[in-house]
């Protein structure tokens, strides 16, 4: 059951990652080209999630397990760290260069994009780079 | 600022938009799980006995939509301009930042701006900004 879940719930988000257009880097970096032809589309993608998500957390938020059991596992951390402030800047440049980030690349994977496999394995390797040469090791980052 | 009104697709993306969110409530709520790709990722690249099938179900789903969408609809169109060397560069930027960083655009971006926390509407500003920055330097000012 639960992993029946899980696998819709990630063909889910695919598909809404589809819809949105945020599965095209053209897209993604026309949002993100504020001085050339702007193309606002990703702020309603945004909209759209966050509109549904609010109220999704605040019901989490509530509860102290999940509806098929287990713990409701939401991120306890608050500070706004050096960590998260690098890690965020760096990962934007990445957004930029090739407008994917780790969702979208996925499903161009899956659509057979060659470029999604060559991007794909250097993001896993920068993922595992990263484990290795943190000091401190977390176990999964809880945030996403 | 010109608007792009060819490209510009209010409706499908707000929808699109629903359909993530949909997907980030589901996961929250039936598994009690943040949905954030990165961090779904990360637990892959560094295996824990026990904790590797529902990041694989999850990410044969994703891998599978695009499937789906051709079978129903069309097939995926993406426009990729990068070529190896800087897909190699993006891609490990990305692998490397959301990983130092906890988070990615839908841990921090539209999960944790759904939670209204300090952390992804910070990390959300910061990875804006840089992307923003790096497209400017490289439409505008390198070419």
């Amino acid at each position: 059951m639960h992993r029946l879940v899980e696998f819709l719930v990630g063909l889910l988000f695919g598909l809404g990652l589809i819809v949105s257009g945020m599965s095209d880097p053209g897209k993604i970096t026309g949002f993100l080209d504020l001085s050339g032809t702007w193309d606002p589309s990703l702020a309603f993608v945004m909209a759209g999630a966050i509109a549904v998500g609010l109220f999704a957390f605040a019901a989490a938020r509530r509860r102290t397990s999940a509806v098929l059991g287990g713990a409701m596992q939401l991120p306890t951390r608050r500070e706004i760290d050096r960590r998260l402030v690098i890690g965020s800047l760096v990962f934007g440049v990445g957004w930029g260069l090739a407008g994917f980030c780790p969702g979208p690349v996925l499903v161009a994977l899956g659509a057979g994009y060659w470029q999604a496999v060559v991007f794909t394995v250097a993001m896993l390797a920068g993922l595992a780079l990263q484990g290795w040469t943190a000091k401190t090791r977390q176990v999964g980052a809880v945030e996403g | 600022m010109t608007l792009d009104w060819i490209h510009f697709t209010p409706w499908t993306s707000l929808a699109g938009g629903v359909l993530i969110g949909l997907a980030a409530a589901l996961f929250i709520l039936l598994n009690g799980r943040v949905l954030g790709v990165s961090g779904i990722l990360t637990g892959l690249v560094r295996a824990q006995r026990g904790d590797l099938g529902w990041r694989l179900a999850f990410v044969a789903g994703l891998l599978f939509a695009p499937t789906v969408w051709a079978l129903f609809v069309r097939p995926l169109e993406a426009r990729i301009e990068a070529g190896p060397a800087l897909l190699v560069a993006a891609g490990l930027l990305v692998g490397w930042g959301s990983g130092y960083g906890s988070g990615c655009t839908s841990g921090h971006g539209v999960c944790g701006l759904s939670r209204l926390s300090p952390r992804g509407l910070a990390a959300t500003l910061v990875f804006m900004g840089a992307g923003f920055a790096t497209v400017f330097v490289v439409r505008h000012v390198l070419v």
